[in-house]
């Protein structure tokens, strides 16, 4: 994949370069997280860098901070080459990061907070308490010394956590979607913050995936996508839609099907599914709908809209949901997630490592998982060693999993083959519904190739599939039918022979002239 | 070598890693204090006589109960710290009901070590039930619920106690001679005479084997350990399986007591021996909650005990230099485990590359 980076636009900053990455890359076992990144951030600048989840926006931090060492490339700090192999060194080069969950304590003051683990820049006394005064001024964080943390809302936290990396000297601050804790009046006051920071000189990297937002408050914004960047772009020439595009990708192979092969015997029915929260809107909001027999349905979203809740409430997981749920006619509203599993759903979770795999266990003992009352991994209450094995080399070899055999660690797979692991799993024991969120998140090509032909295969066998996912291309390519869920509502129904990437953008903003949903 | 090899040399360095640690380290300790280093272990590491070693196997057994009862807590996240207070109420359940005799023989032995068991299991139980509807952390309220145990027991004591003639100790009616476990000896020499309980501690480790390894029920408990949110996913009711192996673990508690009861003093009383739960704790963590692994820690534990018990007269080294090995070897334990599976993973994880790369290019080359 080619990366370009525009700096030469009508309005692209051309203060000197503070933070330049050149070619970036780093591997895990099996995952390229980076790969050939190149950024370049100017003085007194606010730099978005967005992406969907998983596209390497963590990673790239980290090695910015100096968690992780790149494999590959360079990392140039005020023009000079820089080799960052701990967050001390970061520091030391004036980079400061702010994480999305705060790292303070409660029950000390401000102050406390403040010099804890610094004591050696201004003491912990009246000098400290000083220079916190004057930065708070300075860049107007509004910032007590003494007030205690636990007296503090989440905005004013996100200051303190701000003024931290300021006091420690910070010419370059990272923050890591420091908007997704916030309510919008502090969104508002955050900005006013940052654009203080940015009048004394000061460069702020922003990641977030929440489009809106990068627009109205990024100076220059940076696209990356499946581990590599794919665009620097200036907010005023680009929408919302077209950077959502650059985001997901609509140049990637599609995925398309073939004949329709929808019936109409409604096997899948979910009528008024509402997942109330004590306290404000609830997570999912009279949620209808039927899949048929042979029928995919593509659920789109912006991440966070409701989707995991809806995947967990229709598999029994969220016991505080209402709302009636039958599978193939039968009610299964009130049984457990076994029986469930037991009536005829298969589950590809979203977060493989935490739902899907037990890490730690062998492949087969993974085979087992999500199957335990189903032959042939049991034999009554006892396990089928035997059967577990052979099923799974079954599986090894019809999903082409690349493991060297039956009894390797999960853990030891790249994502692309647990994932096919999974799939396989899913797909045995004559499931009459597949659903599948983010079935080929974090799998290379070729294993998401191979598991989009699965999920057709389950089509034409005239399974259901649910399919939950946050890369477009591949909800327009695989789904017979596509619901569009905002803030945990069902906002839309597109066919997908006839819709666009953007119509669907649009709508997953709740932004676009074509639903009836404004934001 | 073969991978089943490799499994079997890095499981075995671990244990032999911390051992060797753990000695080093005591070693240390001894010198700093001036002590005779070689005279301790020379006398630790003499070959037992037989009646040390009927000492030994028996409080083997008693250990092992303990350790098999904390290892099925751990292999489920479960830390029950409770098993000292679980097998105390459990033994003084017994030596009442034993005591008072209301089957003949050894139906009463049956019904007592019923009984035992079922109070272990509902003591931790307790704690399993208040972990599954309150979230209440078991390690906290299993250490009250010791507090509580050795409370009761004593109170109770009082209530059922008789006085044994001529001494101060007060304890439960004695078992009658029908209902007792009756040791076997395996040679001439005076106290060579192994309880009769270990077939059954034998049993348990047996059944836990079984149980953890072959059944739905310990896949579930053993997929709930290494995972609560997979667990949940596949189908387990995750709050179900922390009161089964709660109650399950209390059981095996109850047991503790038992081979010392019907073996040697047919009595609970102000004397029985205390401490044996927490022992549990450091023989799971040893043998990594394996059957065998445990009843080499087991075994290895009493040998220390008994081994030391001559220090003082011998070489005037006091005997509690072995707590100080043991405890060290229970952090050198954690430690190495950590270390060399670490690298085992990373060997897995290196194996598995190898084996896709030389696939691939076998590929290529047929392609070429």
């Amino acid at each position: 994949m080619t990366s370009t980076v525009e700096g030469s636009g009508p309005t692209a900053p051309t203060g000197p370069v503070s933070v330049r990455l050149r070619g970036i890359g780093k591997r895990f076992p099996g995952v390229i997280a980076n790969d050939d990144i190149d950024i370049d951030v100017h003085r007194g600048t606010i730099h978005a860098i967005v992406g969907e989840n998983g596209a390497g926006k963590s990673t790239l931090m980290k090695i910015l901070y100096g968690v992780q060492p790149p494999d590959s490339g360079t990392i140039e700090i005020d023009g000079e080459q820089v080799r960052l192999s701990s967050p001390a060194d970061a520091i030391r080069h004036g980079v400061g990061m702010v994480f999305q969950h705060f790292m303070l304590a409660d029950n000390l003051t401000v102050l406390e907070n403040v010099v804890l683990g610094a004591e050696k820049l201004h003491g912990i006394g009246g000098a400290a308490r000083a220079e916190i005064a004057r930065i708070s001024a300075a860049y107007g964080l509004d910032i007590h010394p003494d007030t205690l943390v636990e007296d503090l809302g989440v905005g004013a936290r996100q200051r303190v956590e701000i003024l931290k990396v300021l006091y420690r000297g910070a010419r370059i601050v990272i923050l890591d979607e420091p908007t997704a804790v916030l309510v919008p009046q502090e969104v508002e006051e955050l900005f006013a913050n940052l654009q203080g920071l940015k009048r004394e000189g000061l460069s702020v990297i922003f990641i977030s995936h929440k489009l809106d937002e990068v627009l109205s408050v990024a100076d220059e914004i940076t696209v990356i996508r499946r581990g590599t960047t794919v665009r620097t772009v200036s907010p005023s020439e680009v929408t919302a839609r077209q950077l959502a595009e650059l985001m997901v990708g609509s140049e990637l192979p599609s995925p398309s099907t073939e004949t329709s092969t929808v019936t109409d015997q409604v096997l899948l029915s979910v009528r008024d599914l509402t997942l109330p929260v004590p306290s404000g809107r609830p997570l999912l909001d009279a949620v209808s709908f039927d899949i048929h027999r042979g029928e995919v349905l593509g659920i789109a979203g912006v991440e966070g809209n409701g989707q995991a809740e809806l995947v967990e409430s229709i598999m029994g997981m969220r016991p505080a949901a209402t709302g009636t749920v039958s599978l193939d006619g039968q009610d299964i509203g009130g049984l457990s997630v076994r029986r469930r599993r037991e009536a005829g759903i298969g589950y590809v979770p979203e977060d493989r490592h935490r739902h899907g795999l037990l890490l730690d266990a062998p492949l087969w003992e993974n085979r087992i998982l999500g199957h335990q009352t189903r032959s042939p991994s049991v034999k009554g209450p006892l396990i089928d060693k035997a059967g577990a094995r052979s099923d799974t080399q079954r599986i090894i070899e019809q999903y082409d999993v690349r493991t060297p055999g039956a009894d390797v660690l999960a853990r030891a797979l790249s994502g692309g083959n647990q994932q096919k692991l999974i799939v396989g799993r899913e797909m045995s024991g004559d499931p009459v519904l597949l659903i599948a969120a983010h079935p080929t998140r974090g799998v290379d090509v070729g294993a998401q190739a191979a598991i989009w032909d699965h999920i057709k295969a389950a089509r034409r066998e005239g399974l259901a599939v649910l399919l939950i996912s946050a890369d477009l291309d591949e909800l327009i390519g695989l789904s017979d039918r596509i619901e569009v869920i905002l803030r945990g509502r069902l906002v839309g129904t597109f066919d997908p022979a006839h819709v666009t990437p953007e119509q669907l953008g649009s709508a997953m903003t709740g932004a676009g002239d074509d639903t009836e949903v404004s934001a | 070598m073969t991978p089943r090899m490799t499994k079997l040399l890095l499981g075995l360095s671990a244990p032999v890693l911390a051992l060797v640690a753990a000695f080093a380290i005591t070693s240390l300790v001894l010198l700093i204090a001036g002590d005779p280093v070689g005279g301790v272990w020379g006398e630790i590491l003499s070959v037992p006589e037989g009646r040390n070693i009927a000492n030994i196997v028996n409080s083997a057994s008693v250990l092992y109960l303990s350790g098999i009862a904390v290892a099925i807590g751990f292999r489920m996240n479960l830390f029950n710290i409770g098993v000292d207070g679980q097998y105390r109420v459990a033994a003084f359940t017994a030596a009442v009901v034993a005591g008072e005799a209301w089957l003949p023989g050894y139906l009463n032995t049956v019904l007592a070590i019923v009984c035992a068991m079922a109070v272990g299991a509902l003591w931790a139980g307790i704690a399993g039930v208040l972990r599954a509807t309150r979230g209440v952390s078991e390690v906290i309220s299993t250490i009250m619920l010791n507090f509580i145990a050795t409370s009761l027991v004593a109170f109770l004591l009082r209530k059922a106690a008789v006085r044994e003639e001529g001494s101060n100790n007060i304890g439960t009616k004695e078992i009658p001679e029908g209902s007792r476990i009756p040791s076997f000896s395996f040679g001439d020499g005076p106290g060579q005479e192994i309880y009769g309980f270990v077939v059954i501690a034998v049993l348990v480790g047996v059944l836990y084997w079984f149980l953890l390894g072959s059944t739905r029920f310990g896949f579930d408990l053993r997929a709930t350990g290494r995972s609560t949110t997979a667990a949940v996913a596949s189908g387990i009711s995750v709050t179900k399986m922390v009161v089964a192996a709660m109650l399950l673990s209390g059981a095996v508690a109850g047991l503790v007591g038992m081979p010392l009861l019907f073996g040697e003093s047919y009595t609970y009383g102000s004397t029985f021996q205390s401490g044996l739960g927490f022992a549990g704790i450091a023989i799971a963590l040893l043998g990594r909650n394996h059957p065998v692994g445990v009843a080499i820690g087991a075994l290895l534990f009493a040998f220390l005990n008994e081994q030391s018990n001559p220090l003082q007269i011998l070489v005037g080294v006091s005997p509690d230099i072995v707590a100080i090995t043991q405890g060290v070897i229970v952090l050198t334990v954690v430690v190495s485990y950590e270390l060399v599976r670490r690298y085992g993973v990373r060997l897995e994880q290196q194996s598995v590359a190898r084996a896709l790369e030389s696939e691939r290019a076998q590929r290529e080359e047929v392609t070429a």
